[in-house]
């Protein structure tokens, strides 16, 4: 019988199955930080327990930290204890970790990656929603909870019950300007917050298959926010190129029988989908949320909507009580939203060719005379890990960026949620390029945008929404 | 893990749908490096009128009337009925920590976020699904009958209202089993601990290259 993708990555981890249907699933991979693991290694502790593989756990902090400068440590002293708290436990249990001033550390969804920690074919879990990540790499990969990370610490594996399978289908080409973000945010405008949940998403098609591994990552980010705990896309070429030469992937011999078997890291024709969705990735426009749910997304030449058009009368309350705390009226054009502060960064959108897609936007802008908006108080990029940092200042985007007026920062989780003190004020508004615009998400009263690197650095150019592919034309 | 076998408790109705675990329990709280304490910043940003921080005396922080859990026919609420996609959002264990700890024992909502539905398993929470229609008739008779207080079964699958209707909820097997009998996981999964390793020595052979 032909298998989806996750079919075959949920047989292959499958240790024990009970007769209602819960399953012992094997974890291949785990990614720590400071946040969601303090009471996971306290649980251990206490019960005299140590890590089942330490192989199989890799560490950093990256919620807490500053971006500003590191070598004064981290100031707030209750950040300041959760990460040093992480420092003693990995030293204390011997796990592998990149810490703050390492050149390596930066956001667990994009060290992964880059160390080739996470591989094609694994079970990976963290600690955090966003862990839906690493299903770019035909992987099944999925955020849990405390306990969860110190049962997988502890046993190497997870109780679960399989999910429904989706297929999300995008065939055809973007416009130019359109980008991985932009399907990611249509296809929650489509299915709504919890269209997802109860379901892997595998994202296929050629839209799918043209985008980078950058891309993939960013698409199966936002799973979590269409409600589904894990997103994936199928092993192909661009798989097998990005995974060369990885810190922590197969060498030699290993190397040629970890491709052999990564090349069936895809779902066999013919397999059945519990639910399929189809978009048109040529009718897919830049998105830009006006509320405080992904799912309230509209293109950038559309218009706030009206609560008074809503489909019923939950969601109706729950667009009035938006469109109030986003200080919005229904029917302004989208184009004419201000914003007080941007953001580019975040485990979504900090990987290299998102910084390439924002710097090309501010160069361009900066040829004719742009700088940041005066009434843009802050603009920040927030690269995702020092390597891409350091790759991104040895290809001058900093100097891009700094010219521009933008900040160029340290790397970490930021101003996506704002554990450290980068933040919204009260009343503040902000193109973000992160994956999350609830209440507060950003700060407390602060009103968040998501949108794709491209359009961030447009709106710091221009001080308001723009169509960024008027822009690059 | 506390065992939750049944319950009788007032009900308080929290009526918005997408209710993220951001606002269950705001980011700053997050810096605690405890499993306890949570529950007087449950719904912080909501709940006070001021901005909280960890350290701060939430006795002395001002209120806002309009929040439901401060009125006070509401006071000292055990089953929270809430709306669809609930607890949606970041997957940190911290929001059921935070109900439960504010005094939760059971939430009743037509559907959840995978990965908070999963969590309150581990901390003795039960969130229970009805239809959407019967949590419509439980918003309007908690709204209606101050004091109204549910009867929730887990043994039995039942949830039972002051007049005598009685719900039936589903719940898996293996959930059921663990939270009435409040057992741990890892010892329990440690158990099958030949199996394995049994299998970690077949994963070796077929994908070496994930062993160091």
């Amino acid at each position: 019988m032909p298998r989806t993708l996750y079919d075959k990555l949920w047989d292959a981890h499958a240790v024990h199955v009970e007769p209602d249907g819960m399953t012992l699933l094997y974890i291949d991979r785990q990614l720590v930080h400071e946040v969601t693991s303090p009471q996971a290694f306290e649980g251990l502790k206490i019960n005299g327990r140590k890590p089942w593989r330490i192989d199989a756990l890799l560490a950093t902090p990256d919620h807490n930290v500053p971006t500003t400068d590191r070598h004064a440590g981290i100031t707030d002293p209750v950040s300041r204890t959760q990460v040093e708290t992480l420092d003693a436990n990995c030293h204390d249990f011997g796990l592998t970790e990149f810490v703050m001033n390492d050149p390596r550390q930066g956001i667990v969804h994009v060290i992964g990656p880059e160390q080739g920690f996470t591989q094609p074919g694994v079970t990976l879990v963290c600690g955090d929603s966003h862990t839906s990540t690493h299903g770019a790499f035909a992987a099944l990969a999925f955020g849990i909870g405390t306990s969860e990370v110190e049962h997988v610490m502890a046993t190497q594996c997870l109780w679960q019950k399989k999910s429904g399978s989706m297929l999300v289908k995008v065939e055809g080409a973007l416009a130019k300007g359109v980008t991985a973000k932009d399907i990611a945010l249509a296809v929650i405008g489509r299915i709504g917050t919890a269209g997802g949940t109860g379901y892997a998403i595998e994202f296929g098609g050629s839209a799918i298959r043209a985008l980078s591994m950058e891309g993939r990552m960013t698409l199966c980010n936002m799973a979590i926010e269409a409600g589904a705990r894990a997103g994936m896309v199928a092993a192909d070429a661009k798989t097998i190129d990005y995974m060369k030469d990885r810190p922590y992937g197969p060498k030699g011999v290993q190397w040629d029988a970890a491709v052999a078997y990564w090349h069936t890291l895809v779902s066999d024709e013919g397999a059945h989908f519990d639910a399929v969705v189809e978009l048109n990735a040529a009718e897919i426009k830049p998105q830009v949320t006006w509320g405080t749910s992904p799912e309230m997304v509209v293109a950038v030449d559309g218009r706030v909507p009206d609560p008074a058009e809503a489909p019923n009368a939950v969601k109706k309350a729950d667009w009035e009580r938006a469109l109030q705390y986003m200080g919005l009226n229904a029917h302004t054009p989208i184009s004419e939203i201000t914003v007080d502060k941007v953001f580019i960064g975040s485990c979504t959108n900090s990987r290299i060719e998102d910084l390439w897609e924002a710097a090309e936007v501010v160069r361009v802008l900066a040829g004719s005379g742009h700088k940041v908006a005066a009434n843009v108080k802050l603009a920040m990029v927030v690269p995702g890990s020092g390597l891409v940092k350091a790759q991104a200042e040895a290809e001058g985007l900093d100097a891009i960026f700094r010219e521009a007026g933008f900040e160029w920062r340290e790397p970490g989780c930021s101003m996506c949620l704002a554990m450290n003190a980068d933040r919204l004020e009260s009343g503040e508004r902000c193109a973000s390029t992160s994956n999350r615009n609830f209440e507060g998400r950003q700060g407390q009263g602060g009103r968040t945008h998501l949108v794709s690197p491209a359009m961030a650095a447009a709106a710091a150019m221009y001080g308001h929404f723009v169509d960024v592919r008027e822009v690059m034309l | 893990m506390r065992p939750f076998t049944q319950h009788q408790g007032l009900v308080v109705p929290l009526d918005r749908a997408n209710v993220d675990t951001d606002a269950i329990i705001p980011k700053q709280f997050l810096k605690s490096i405890k499993r306890t304490g949570f529950g007087p910043n449950a719904f912080d940003e909501w709940r006070y009128l001021d901005h909280g921080e960890p350290g701060m005396d939430n006795s002395k922080r001002p209120l806002n009337p309009e929040f439901v859990l401060n009125q006070s026919r509401y006071q000292d609420a055990s089953v929270l009925l809430a709306r669809e996609n609930f607890g949606c959002g970041s997957s940190r264990e911290h929001a059921p920590w935070a109900l439960e700890d504010y005094g939760f024992r059971a939430i009743i909502a037509p559907s959840y976020a995978d990965i908070f539905y999963n969590n309150c398993f581990k901390n003795g929470l039960l969130p229970i699904v009805l239809p959407a229609v019967v949590v419509d008739q439980l918003f309007r008779e908690t709204v209606a009958a101050e004091g109204y207080a549910l009867t929730v079964d887990l043994a039995a699958q039942t949830v039972v209202t002051p007049s005598g209707e009685i719900f039936a909820f589903e719940v898996d097997g293996e959930r059921k089993n663990r939270l009435l009998n409040g057992l741990d996981d890892i010892g329990l999964t440690l158990k099958f601990v030949d199996r394995i390793k049994a299998y970690e020595m077949q994963r070796k052979q077929l994908t070496p290259w994930l062993f160091n």
